[in-house]
């Protein structure tokens, strides 16, 4: 036993010997790489000094002490006021466009003698969901994408990462965390899947688990839609801009919550000291417009569309079976948001709410549709084409200003939509870390609505 | 003449050095010989992130940002 211990460290010591004469060896190797590369390009590359000072002078302005941070934060307030007053009309026209089909397909029902179910499945419930998902996300996002794209292009992202590395390296995170949260942007499984460009698998672990706090697009709407709603019911008339720092507002606190969460989680379950990092500041490129719309409006816009389209229509149509089938009088919606009213409560929500979140695990997208059908089957019928008509149903379902908070608040920290949980199980490889990416939002979720609601309802502000 | 050499950390923003060695092992070695550096090769310092940290190198033509943890593990010396 001794003389095979003796003979491994034996074997250990050759072995780290034969290392150190091979890194020697790379060493010359990438020393004479470099050498060779540095004579080429000195013979063959001139260097244009005008474009590295204005490089220079505009970095001068975007990593100043000063300026850096609020201007970040102003950058993200004027996308998203872009996003959301250039969305106005289109939203307006696309609902008006696609709601009027609806009658269209409620005559065509009447006039074929289709049964009522039939009409409501279809055209209630799947169409109706259609419509809204369309009408409500296609603008936003047609003009986030690009806008979002352009930031990305013109190299600016990569700024972003630089001045907050600090606040990650804090957290025991990445600083390239940020990048992957500007992916979550778009899409929370396009950002899991971002996560690959950390190299230690610790920090990349604490950028999966925490990207959800970043809202994706499939929850933008959500948050401006309640956004609007908060400004026009419940605090002194709209305002595009009010709206935009709202929206900001809630991303900015979602952050807050990704450093908390990334410390908290390399405290505890992922403990260990940060790796390295190596970020290339590269030069800015004006983008081509032309390929930034293709790729924007075709690969994001268009896909995450489809996705949210195929996922809404059934939805639409399940959900508005559940608000149709009636157990004794009361509908099988009231009976399941019945049950979750209690909890609801408790955290300034209500059952219905709860409800349409659990039933949104496919889509984010697919929330607000739900509720609104939710409370639309044991309400008054009216029609939904405006953000007037939304406040007025949520108002006489007993919202109150605290209610569209939390709501928002629950829909930036809840667990990530089923598409997401696929892809962290699939980039992890693990059972248990996809469990606790759900556990985790949803616990922080529910306590920060809990808390808002507890000292909101102490102080007696409700 | 010996010149003195110190860590990259303490280069002033603005200040040139070259490289005399690299301290580190391992995966963060092979990062930092990946961008370039290597002996003799001249880095800039360039900008501080507002926090203070990391700092913006440049690197054979590109701008490099480091964390004061690998900064510190390479030698640099004054141009002569």
């Amino acid at each position: 036993m001794t003389n095979l211990t003796a003979e491994l460290e034996q074997v250990v010591r050759k072995a780290q010997k034969v290392r150190r004469r091979l890194g020697q060896v790379r060493d010359q190797v990438v020393r004479d790489i470099y050498r060779r590369g540095q004579e080429i390009t000195e013979q063959a590359v001139r260097i244009h000094r005008a474009k590295g000072d204005l490089d220079r002078k505009i970095d001068n302005i975007v990593t100043s002490r000063i300026l850096g941070y609020p201007l970040m934060l102003a950058l993200l307030s004027l996308v998203f006021w872009l996003t959301i007053s250039g969305a106005n009309l289109p939203s307006a026209i696309l609902a008006e466009v696609l709601f009027g089909f609806q009658d269209r397909l409620t005559a065509l029902c009447q006039w074929l003698g289709a049964p009522t179910w039939l009409h409501g499945v279809l055209v209630l419930g799947l169409y109706r969901g259609l419509a809204w998902v369309v009408s409500v996300m296609l603008p936003p996002m047609a003009i986030f994408f690009p806008l979002f794209t352009f930031l990305e292009d013109l190299g600016y992202l990569p700024r972003v990462a630089f001045n907050l590395d600090k606040l990650f390296k804090e957290a025991g995170a990445h600083g390239k965390q940020v990048l992957t949260m500007c992916m979550g942007f778009g899409c929370n499984a396009a950002g899991v899947i971002a996560c690959r460009i950390i190299e230690s698998p610790r920090e990349r672990l604490i950028a999966i688990l925490t990207n959800n706090f970043v809202p994706c697009n499939g929850r933008f709407p959500t948050l401006i839609a309640m956004a609007a709603v908060l400004m026009g019911a419940f605090v002194s008339g709209y305002n595009s801009l009010a709206v935009a720092a709202i929206v900001a507002g809630v991303v900015v606190f979602g952050i807050l919550v990704t450093l908390l969460v990334s410390w908290a989680l390399s405290k505890t379950l992922l403990k260990g000291i940060p790796s390295t990092f190596t970020l290339e500041l590269p030069p800015y490129r004006l983008p081509k417009i032309g390929s930034l719309l293709i790729r924007s409006v075709l690969d994001r816009t268009l896909f995450v569309l489809t996705r949210a389209v195929a996922v809404a229509a059934p939805a639409g149509a399940v959900t508005w079976a559940l608000a149709n089938i009636y157990i004794g009088d009361i509908s099988l919606i009231g009976h399941l948001a019945g049950w979750l009213q209690g909890f609801g409560h408790l955290i300034g929500l209500d059952g219905f709410i709860i409800l349409a979140f659990i039933l949104g695990l496919p889509a984010n997208e697919i929330v607000v549709p739900i509720l609104i059908m939710s409370y639309l089957s044991h309400g008054s019928m009216l029609e939904l084409d405006s953000i007037a008509a939304l406040r007025q149903l949520l108002i006489s379902n007993g919202w109150t200003w605290l209610t569209t908070l939390n709501m928002m608040l629950f829909s930036l920290l809840h667990f990530p939509c089923a598409t997401t949980l696929l892809t962290i199980r699939k980039e992890t490889g693990s059972a248990k870390w996809t469990v606790l990416a759900a556990l985790i939002p949803t616990g922080v979720a529910i306590a920060v609505c809990f808390l808002v609601t507890q000292i909101a309802r102490a102080f007696g502000l409700v | 003449m010996d010149v003195a050499e110190f860590e990259l950390t303490r280069l002033s923003i603005g200040c040139t050095a070259e490289v005399v060695r690299i301290s580190a092992e391992g995966l963060t070695r092979n990062r930092l010989l990946d961008l370039g550096l290597v002996p003799s090769t001249i880095v800039e310092a360039v900008r501080k992130s507002p926090a203070g940290d990391p700092v913006a190198y440049k690197i054979r033509g590109a701008i490099i940002a480091l964390r004061s943890e690998e900064s510190r593990l390479i030698t640099v010396r004054p141009v002569i």
